[in-house]
C-alpha cells in the first residue's frame, strides 16, 4: 500500500469539493453537539418535562421542528441527540479500534496458531450480521445505553482486526521491515513502531467513516427499541416514537431521521475524503 | 471438477464457522449475569418455577454440558422452545421466516436491476450530469439507515400522496394464498390466483424498496468505479484497435470483469438486508421474523433468540458461499486456485 505525505494528502483532500462539503456537515454537528446548552432554544426540554401549552405544534418560528405530545421542541432535543450519538460513537471507537488493531497486528505478524485463532474468531463474528449480534446481545442484558454501547463495542472490533491484518501482510514483505529484523529489533518493536505507524492512515480512515456507522447501528438499536430509554433524547429512538403519530405529527420523525442523515453523511463524505487523500484501501 | 471441490472447501468452512457461531452466541446467552430462567419467568415466578424450569432446560448443570444438550438438539435439527409462543423456535421461524425472505429476494432483485445499470450509465457517461446524479444518489442511499428511507417512503408515497398501501403483506379483505412455500408471489401464482398476486406485488414495492435503496447506491457505486478501472486496461484498448464495435466491447469483454467486485459486495449487501428487515418490518407492519425477533429479544426468550441468530447467521453463510461460487465461475484466475481477485 502505498501512503502519501500528509502534506500532498491536504492538497488532495482539500481539491476535493465533496471531502470539504463532508468536514462542514462533521464541524457543524461536533459543534452543536459541544455547544448544545447554549444554542439550543429551550434546554430544559431534554428531560421528561416540556411546555404543556404547546404540544404537537407544527414546525413554526418558535419551534423551528415542531414540538412533541408533551410540548418538547424537537430541535433541541436532535441538537442533544447528537451529542448523545456522538459520545456513544466515540466510546465504542475508542475500545473496539485499539483492540482490534492490536489483535490484527498480532495475527499478521506473529502467525501460526496466534493467526489461526484470532483469524478464525473474527470470521465467526463475521459471519452474523452486525445488528443481529447486537440485537442478540441486547436479547440477554436490559435494554441501557451503557448495554447498548457493549453490544456495539463487541461486534465492532473484529473489522478492525481484518483490516490490520490484511496491511500487516503485505506490510511484512517490505524492506524497511526486513532491515529492523535483520538488526535485530524485537517483535514488538517492529510492530508497533515500525509497522503500525504505515497502518494509520487506513484506520484513520476507517475511523471517520465508522463514526458515522456506529451512529447508524446505535439508532437502529433504539429505533427497535433495544438501546436508549425516555426520557434521554435520542436520534433513533425519536424515529419510532413519532412514527406512530404519522402523518399529522410528521414532524416528529421526519426531522430526526434526516438529523441521522446528516450526520452520517457527514462523516461518510469526510471518510471518503481522507481515503483519496491518502490513497488507502479501507 | 474444481468447482465442486472448491463448493465442497468452502461448504465445509461454512459448517465450522456456524459451529463457532453457535459457540459465541452460546456463551453469550448463558455467561451474562442474571440466571436465564428468572429472567425469562419475571419477578413474579416463584422459586419452585424458576426451579423447574432450570431444570427442565439443564441450566443447572455446568456450562460445556449445556452446549452438548444444545448440540445434541441441533443435530435433531431442534432449536428447544419458546417460552412466548409455547411452540418450538423451528416451527416458529418456519412460520415467518418466507415473510422475511420474500421481502429480501424481491429488494436484492431490485439491488441487482436499478443498482447495476445505474453505475454503467454513471460510467459511461463520467463527468457529466448523469454521472454526478447517480454519484450524489448512491452516496446518500449508503450512508442513509433503513428505517429512515422507509419512514420517509410511508410518509411520501403511503401518507400524503396514497399511491401504495400503508402496511402489512395483503390487505385485510383479500385471504392469504394456499401456504406451499410461505411465499404470497409463488403461492398466489401456484393456486392460480392472478388478483392475488398483484395485490401481494402491489404491497411489497414500498418496503423492498426501503429495504433496497442503500444496496443500489452501494452497487451502482462499485460498479461504476469498477467498470472505468476495467476500461483502462489495456486488452479493451487491443479490442478497439481490432475495430470491435464498442457494444460488443461493452458487453463481452468489459462487463463480465467488472461484475466480480459487485457480486462480493451483493453478498454483503444482502447479509445487511437480512438485518435491516428488522428495521423496516417494523414500519410496515410485516409480520416476518423480525416481528418475532425483536419480541422474543423484549421477552428475554433464550432459546428462541439464539435459534434466530443461528438461523440468519446460517442463510449469510449461505448467500457467502453461493457468492463466491459465482465469481468463481466468472474469473478462471479464481476457478483455477490463483488468488483472489482484488474487490
Amino acid at each position: 500500500m502505498s501512503t502519501r505525505p500528509s502534506s500532498v494528502a491536504w492538497t488532495e483532500f482539500r481539491s476535493n469539493p465533496i471531502s470539504l462539503l463532508g468536514l462542514g456537515l462533521v464541524i457543524l454537528c461536533v459543534g452543536a453537539a459541544l455547544l448544545a446548552d447554549w444554542i439550543t432554544p429551550y434546554p430544559t426540554h431534554v428531560g421528561p418535562i416540556g411546555d404543556f401549552t404547546a404540544i404537537n405544534q407544527g414546525p413554526s418560528a418558535a419551534h423551528w421542528f415542531g414540538t412533541d405530545t408533551i410540548g418538547r421542541d424537537v430541535l433541541t432535543r436532535i441538537v442533544f441527540g447528537f451529542r448523545l450519538s456522538l459520545v456513544m460513537a466515540a466510546l465504542v471507537l475508542a475500545i473496539s479500534m485499539p483492540v482490534g488493531v492490536i489483535l490484527g497486528l498480532l495475527a499478521g505478524y506473529i502467525g501460526g496458531w496466534v493467526e489461526f485463532l484470532i483469524m478464525r474468531l473474527t470470521d465467526i463474528f463475521l459471519a452474523i450480521p452486525p445488528l443481529v449480534l447486537a440485537m442478540a446481545i441486547m436479547g440477554f442484558l436490559p435494554a441501557t445505553l451503557t448495554n447498548a454501547m457493549l453490544a456495539v463495542t463487541v461486534m465492532w472490533w473484529p473489522w478492525y482486526t481484518r483490516l490490520v491484518y490484511n496491511l500487516v501482510r503485505s506490510e511484512a514483505r517490505e524492506g524497511y521491515v526486513l532491515a529492523a529484523e535483520v538488526i535485530g529489533a524485537s517483535a514488538p518493536h517492529v510492530m508497533f513502531r515500525e509497522i503500525l505507524p504505515n497502518c494509520a492512515p487506513a484506520v484513520l480512515t476507517k475511523l471517520t467513516l465508522d463514526v458515522g456507522f456506529v451512529v447508524l447501528m446505535v439508532s437502529s438499536l433504539s429505533f427497535l427499541g433495544l438501546g436508549v430509554q425516555p426520557p434521554t433524547p435520542d436520534l433513533g429512538s425519536m424515529v419510532a416514537d413519532g412514527a406512530k403519530y404519522m402523518p399529522d405529527a410528521w414532524w416528529l420523525s421526519v426531522f430526526p431521521a434526516l438529523a441521522i442523515l446528516v450526520l452520517v453523511l457527514g462523516f461518510n463524505l469526510l471518510g471518503d475524503g481522507l481515503r483519496e487523500a491518502f490513497d488507502a484501501e479501507v | 471438477m474444481p468447482i465442486l471441490r472448491l463448493l465442497l472447501r468452502r461448504l465445509g468452512v461454512s459448517v465450522l464457522v456456524l459451529f463457532g457461531v453457535s459457540l459465541l452466541i452460546f456463551c453469550v446467552a448463558r455467561v451474562v449475569p442474571g440466571d436465564p430462567a428468572r429472567i425469562a419467568l419475571g419477578p413474579n415466578a416463584t422459586q419452585e418455577q424458576v426451579d423447574a424450569l432450570r431444570a427442565e432446560r439443564h441450566l443447572d448443570e455446568p456450562i460445556a454440558v449445556q452446549y452438548l444438550y444444545f448440540l445434541r438438539d441441533l443435530a435433531h435439527g431442534d432449536l428447544g422452545t419458546s417460552l412466548y409462543t409455547k411452540r418450538p423456535v423451528t416451527t416458529d421461524i418456519a412460520s415467518y421466516l418466507p415473510a422475511t425472505l420474500e421481502l429480501v429476494l424481491v429488494a436484492g432483485l431490485m439491488m441487482i436491476v436499478l443498482g447495476i445499470p445505474l453505475g454503467i450509465l454513471s460510467a459511461r457517461f463520467k463527468g457529466r450530469w448523469m454521472d454526478h446524479l447517480a454519484r450524489l444518489l448512491a452516496v446518500t442511499t449508503v450512508c442513509t439507515p433503513a428505517f429512515v428511507w422507509a419512514v420517509i417512503l410511508q410518509l411520501l408515497l403511503a401518507y400524503l400522496w396514497p399511491v401504495f398501501p400503508l402496511e402489512g403483506r395483503l390487505p385485510t379483505d383479500v385471504a392469504p394464498p394456499p401456504g406451499i412455500t410461505g411465499f404470497y408471489l409463488i403461492d398466489s401464482l401456484l393456486a392460480g390466483e392472478p388478483r392475488t398476486f398483484a395485490v401481494t406485488a402491489y404491497h411489497l414495492v414500498l418496503p423492498s424498496l426501503a429495504l433496497a435503496l442503500s444496496g443500489i447506491g452501494q452497487t451502482a457505486r462499485l460498479t461504476r468505479s469498477s467498470m472505468i478501472e476495467t476500461y483502462r486496461r489495456p486488452y479493451i484498448e487491443m479490442s478497439r484497435a481490432y475495430g470491435f464495435a464498442e457494444r460488443r466491447i461493452a458487453r463481452r469483454y468489459a462487463f463480465r470483469p467488472a461484475l466480480i467486485p459487485t457480486l462480493t459486495i451483493l453478498g454483503l449487501d444482502f447479509a445487511a438486508m437480512l438485518a435491516n428487515a428488522f428495521l423496516v418490518e417494523r414500519v410496515f407492519g410485516w409480520s416476518g421474523l423480525s416481528r418475532y425477533g425483536v419480541e422474543v429479544i423484549l421477552r428475554k426468550d433464550l432459546d428462541a433468540i439464539v435459534g434466530t441468530v443461528m438461523v440468519i447467521a446460517g442463510m449469510f453463510l449461505l448467500t457467502n458461499l453461493i457468492v463466491d461460487v459465482l465469481v468463481s465461475v466468472i474469473n478462471p484466475r479464481i476457478r483455477l486456485g490463483e488468488g483472489r481477485a482484488k474487490a
